[in-house]
């Protein structure tokens, strides 16, 4: 009996992670798929019969697709810096100061949460585009246009607030009458202490970063500039007709998100026990 | 101790105001500023139109499809994001082999780009692609999933299902441990055992998740673009266009930004209220209210 659920169980659960898997090896098939293999036979293979690396070969040769993870890379990882600095420096007076309109500017960070970025995009594009924060400009304004707009993010500050407010008082103000400033006590003892919350905000916000389609796609106009998602997206047109080369990008992309989730999983998992979730 | 602090908290404060103020204030007004103006006569000077541009999106047909179409998003999503990942949460949390490889697996779609995921269903959906092979299988005729106007949105959101179902898993996962173990036990000893004792102690326990996990799962649906962006284009017929992606379109395809902003009020209008809910009810303690 007992066996018996045991076995049930892992049954289910090895059907869901199937599942799971399912459009990727798909994928993945039809990207291994030759010329002279029919992707649309019927009823279809999914082993294929003389797998090949042509597509990922040809795709490569044809689309800068390295130069689009590059892209995509260097916008989440100053996204992601420039996030922790803010985030870390408005947290602190946030969790651990009194000062006059402490609660206004809690409320103001507060309501931010609630307002879906798509809500208000058109004048952050008007925005950007006034302060000359596009690709026309020069690529370092078109990284930026990519980056600033979400350099920081309310979610971020309550994380850090939260880890802040765990920290004992006692070390703060023995730091104090050893005559450390403000500033010292920031950076020198407290943001030490506080390293997994960032490590948790730094893994949150690249995942988002390197995902994000909808921002980059509206202010891109430089092939030269596309990130992944969008230079992903793009091959549909390209390559209308040959859903090899597509398939074959499409894995090619995914396997940098993937083997980064690999390496930093148990920062995930932890990560999501914090309440690091966003809405 | 009492400690003076001065202007120092406002130097910590002010970079994270500053791009708050610019990427977010400044647009949220300048969004409900350019709703009442009309930019479809001359788009670089436009006029000011009071509630014209309300009236006409509150009746335009498209629009109004569009806002039907999202809530029909929402039915469809929302009970399968809440109830799937609990019952697979439960089945990992039981004493089992291979917990850390089912959870990291599930959580899988979660990373990768949503774009991606689109184009791998939209391959699993072509009219001779695999689904339809399984059905055949069982003797079910071919479906038309993105090509009937009835069944695209089904198919949008089995999308969203797939790529959300790990994320609500590891909420409910990190909140079946907080369930105090003694309570198992008492319910072992009145003589329930498995998936009963979970039914008994543990759903009761994860209500606030439950309640937590319907408002976040609603509120990323009634922002739903890329999966239709990528899938259908708000086709055929429209049955797939929702609010987001009828902002997108009036804004960048006919420019015409002051419905599109009309839109972005009423938008923002119906997330606010479920991100309301969701801090004042569910999520106080994370935001230390």
């Amino acid at each position: 009996m007992k066996h018996l659920k045991g076995f049930l169980i892992h049954l289910t659960l090895i059907t869901v992670c199937i599942l799971c898997l399912l459009p990727f090896l798909w994928l993945t098939s039809t990207s291994m798929k030759g010329a002279e293999e029919n992707i649309f036979q019927y009823p279809p293979v999914i082993i294929p019969h003389s797998p090949t690396f042509n597509n990922f070969v040809e795709v490569l040769k044809l689309v800068p697709i390295v130069k689009y993870a590059v892209n995509s890379f260097i916008v989440a990882f100053f996204t992601v810096v420039l996030n922790l600095i803010f985030s870390a420096l408005a947290a602190y007076p946030l969790a651990r100061m009194n000062f006059r309109g402490k609660n206004f500017i809690f409320f103001l960070v507060l309501i931010t949460l609630t307002v879906p970025f798509q809500a208000i995009m058109l004048p952050v594009y008007i925005i950007v585009l006034k302060m000359n924060l596009v690709d026309s400009i020069s690529d370092f304004n078109g990284y930026l246009g990519m980056i600033l707009p979400f350099c920081v993010n309310a979610f971020g500050i309550f994380l850090l607030r939260q880890a802040f407010l765990t920290i004992p008082k006692e070390i703060e103000e023995q730091a104090l009458i050893d005559g450390c400033n403000s500033f010292q006590i920031f950076y020198k003892i407290l943001i030490p202490l506080i390293k997994p919350s960032l490590s948790v905000l730094a893994i949150f916000t690249f995942v988002g970063s390197w995902g994000e389609f909808l921002w980059p796609s509206i202010i891109l106009t430089k092939q030269s500039l596309f990130t992944l998602p969008v230079g992903i997206n793009e091959l549909q047109g390209a390559f209308s007709a040959n859903y090899r080369l597509i398939a074959a990008g499409s894995i090619v992309s995914i396997l940098p998100i993937i083997a980064f989730f690999l390496v930093l999983q148990k920062y995930f998992i932890k990560g999501e026990s914090e309440g690091a979730v966003k809405g | 101790m009492k400690v003076k602090f001065g202007i120092i908290p406002y130097l910590f404060l002010f970079p994270a105001i500053l791009c708050l103020l610019i990427f977010f204030f400044v647009p949220f007004f300048q969004t409900v500023v350019m709703s009442f103006y009309d930019y479809s006569k001359d788009f670089s000077s436009p006029q000011f139109s009071g509630f014209l541009n309300y009236s006409s999106i509150l009746s335009s047909k498209v629009f109004i499809k569009s806002i039907l179409n999202t809530f029909w998003f929402l039915i469809l999503c929302v009970p399968f994001l809440v109830i799937f990942p609990l019952f697979i949460a439960i089945l990992i949390d039981q004493k089992i082999k291979f917990t850390n490889l089912y959870k990291l697996i599930i959580y899988i779609p979660v990373v990768v780009s949503i774009v991606v995921v689109a184009i791998a269903f939209k391959w699993l959906y072509q009219p001779d692609g695999l689904l339809n092979y399984f059905l055949s299988i069982f003797h079910i005729p071919p479906v038309s999933w993105l090509s009937s106007p009835k069944v695209a949105m089904v198919s949008v959101a089995l999308v969203t299902i797939f790529k959300g179902i790990g994320y609500y898993m590891m909420i409910y996962l990190s909140a079946l441990m907080g369930v105090p173990k003694e309570l198992y036990e008492a319910a072992e000893i009145d003589g329930a055992s498995g998936f009963k004792k979970h039914m008994a102690v543990s759903v009761p326990h994860l209500l606030p998740t439950i309640a937590l996990v319907s408002t976040i799962s609603s509120i990323s649906a009634l922002k739903v673009f890329v999966e239709i962006y990528v899938m259908t284009k708000g086709g055929p017929l429209d049955s797939t266009k929702t609010i987001v992606y009828y902002i997108y379109e009036k804004a960048f395809e006919s420019l015409d930004l002051g419905i599109a902003s009309a839109a972005c009020v009423v938008l923002l209008f119906l997330v606010m209220t479920f991100s309301v809910v969701n801090i004042l009810c569910f999520e106080r303690e994370k935001y230390g209210l």
